[in-house]
């Protein structure tokens, strides 16, 4: 039985074994095998990465459809912050929000909102917890997965606040009990750029409550919400975060609403790795906050988005600065924070280590490194294997055989064929001469 | 008893591939599978022994050598000794030049943070001669 959910599914049909994938993993958890691709469940950590190099399109991500609207009595969306930098500004956010309500939905409660409560939150534990440097932003849940299965003594620095995702549907749901829906009519959907956000809604990493009931990507709603738009007059008054939530869409987005302390904000997931290497290392430890964010932009520059990046970008600049809020400033004053924070740990993943016993790991190590000095160290992935260092790992795990590296092949395929023709030289005493 | 072995070499003066040493023998003690606390501190030691040998020993080399009860961690230069080992244990004492303090480093903490992390320590050393650090930390199965 599968231990993990994972959004992040391979369409056999679509894939040719091509290995592209394999190697821009973050946590080397794609073999070949057999001619398809096969994602290592505990070591996927849903960041997309796959979705985007796949050139056959055969890496997607699972996601809720919108006809599981009908399910529930009273529909909320919880648009993300980047949604809204996919449309240029001839639409006003009210407008934008009104389409929402148009596909389908009842109500709307915009993700940037409560990201504004949950910088309040961040700012006050920065101020609490000033021991421990760098902390590190629990908002991108593939950066957590890849803690937790890269990096796992970093995971005590992973701030313990929640997500605005799901601190938006608690909002939500609580306003919608208080006007008299019952919790089961009540069901509250993220609109998502990212596989990553679809596999915390369904195993969140801090095995904390989730108020989402499901996610829809942007990718999907967006058709939908501009075929809708051209009929709205805009009169409703929807629209309500300010700059400073909207800006978590793009990176460093976080970190302007940070207060205290030096910060630092990385994007793409190979540009987190790099930096989280160096905080194992100690380094960065006058960084008071790190915002990291597994995609290039930040969430804009989701796998599922519907926009250029790029242009997003330029969209969400042009709203964060639009500022604060005076009403809202008011209301986030009286926000209780102790809501945000996390009770539970976040536990390193368990991965297949060489062998549950010591001794046996280090025999297994030392034949690794054997098996290694006799690869080619060209890491081609024709092996189905990122590297030839896990080719030697699979093979010592007994996952692989070394015939599987092609070179390995070629060179017994040699040796074979010099007998052959040693064999074929050798005439028998008995037919005579031969020319 | 089985064992594993491995050598890196570590540059003096060589700021830009300093940690690496460190770095790999870390995600040795990781595939292995050795406690999460035994390998921070393991970590943390062959940092500061790496370090140790690129600021003040002239570069040297940096043995790792495993075992299912401790990982044993070597250090050994060819660079000027150290004249009073008790007085460069000390908290605080360093004999870093100027120009290697104003890159962060030279701190004086490197020989007792070593001694805190691990649970044996040994420092040979001769002027003029050479040094060898040898810590044991000790693991355990879980």
């Amino acid at each position: 039985m599968k231990q993990y959910f994972h959004s992040v599914r391979l369409d056999k049909e679509q894939c040719k074994g091509c290995t592209n994938c394999i190697k821009r993993c973050p946590t080397e958890a794609i073999r070949v095998r057999d001619g398809k691709a096969r994602i290592i469940e505990e070591l996927c950590v849903d960041c997309g990465e796959c979705i985007r190099t796949c050139p056959n399109h055969a890496k997607i991500a699972v996601e809720d459809f919108l006809d599981k609207l009908k399910d529930f009595k009273h529909k909320i969306a919880l648009p993300a912050p980047s949604f809204y930098g996919q449309f240029d500004s001839k639409h006003t956010l009210d407008e934008v929000l009104e389409a929402l309500l148009m596909i389908g939905f009842d109500d709307v409660f915009e993700v940037a909102l409560a990201a504004e409560v949950v910088t309040r939150g961040i700012n006050n534990y920065l101020q609490e917890n000033q021991n421990l440097k760098p902390l590190i932003s629990q908002a991108c849940p593939a950066v957590v997965g890849l803690i937790q299965v890269r990096f796992p003594l970093l995971l005590e620095h992973i701030i313990p606040i929640d997500s605005p995702m799901n601190m938006a549907a608690m909002y939500a749901k609580r306003n919608a009990l208080s006007r008299g829906y019952a919790p089961e009519e009540v069901g509250t959907f993220f609109i998502t750029p990212c596989p990553g956000k679809i596999t915390a809604i369904r195993q969140p990493a801090a095995k904390n409550h989730v108020y989402v009931d499901g996610a829809i990507s942007i990718s999907t709603i967006y058709g939908q919400v501009l075929k809708h738009i051209k009929d709205l007059k805009g009169n409703r008054k929807l629209q309500k975060a300010s700059g400073l939530g909207i800006g978590w869409g793009s990176s460093g987005g976080e970190i302007k609403a940070v207060k205290h302390g030096t910060k630092l904000a990385v994007d793409g997931i190979h540009n987190v790795i790099n930096v989280l290497e160096q905080v194992e290392k100690g380094e960065l430890r006058d960084i008071a906050y790190l915002e990291c964010q597994a995609c290039q932009g930040g969430c804009i520059g989701g796998s599922l988005v519907a926009k250029n990046p790029f242009l997003a970008r330029v969209r969400i600049d042009q709203l964060v600065n639009k500022g604060t809020n005076p009403q809202l400033e008011h209301l986030l004053e009286t926000v209780d924070l102790s809501h945000c924070l996390l009770k539970g740990g976040l536990q390193p993943r368990k991965v297949r280590n060489l062998d549950e016993n010591l001794a046996e790991a280090l025999v297994k190590m030392e034949k690794l490194e054997r098996t290694l000095e006799e690869l080619p160290g060209l890491d081609c992935s024709s092996c189905g294997c990122p590297n030839c260092r896990a080719l030697a790992e699979d093979i010592v795990k007994g996952l692989a055989l070394e015939t599987d590296c092609v070179f390995k092949l070629r060179k017994q395929v040699e040796i074979l064929a010099e007998e052959v023709l040693k064999l074929a030289r050798k005439v028998p005493p008995a037919m005579g001469q031969r020319n | 008893m089985s064992k594993f072995e491995q050598e890196f070499t570590v540059a003096s003066l060589d700021f830009a591939a300093a940690g690496q040493a460190s770095s790999q023998i870390k995600k040795l003690l990781q595939l292995v599978g050795y406690q999460p606390l035994e390998i921070r501190r393991a970590s943390i030691a062959a940092y500061e022994m790496e370090m140790n040998m690129v600021i003040h020993g002239n570069g040297g080399i940096l043995r790792v050598n495993l075992g299912p009860a401790a990982i044993e961690l070597t250090a050994q230069d060819k660079g000027p000794g150290i004249p009073d080992i008790d007085l460069a244990m000390q908290e605080g004492y360093s004999t870093a030049p100027p120009n290697i303090r104003e890159m962060g480093f030279g701190a004086g903490m490197g020989l007792p943070n070593i001694k805190r992390c691990t649970d044996f320590i040994e420092i040979k050393s001769e002027i003029g001669k050479g040094t060898t650090v040898r810590v044991v930390i000790n693991a355990s199965q879980q």
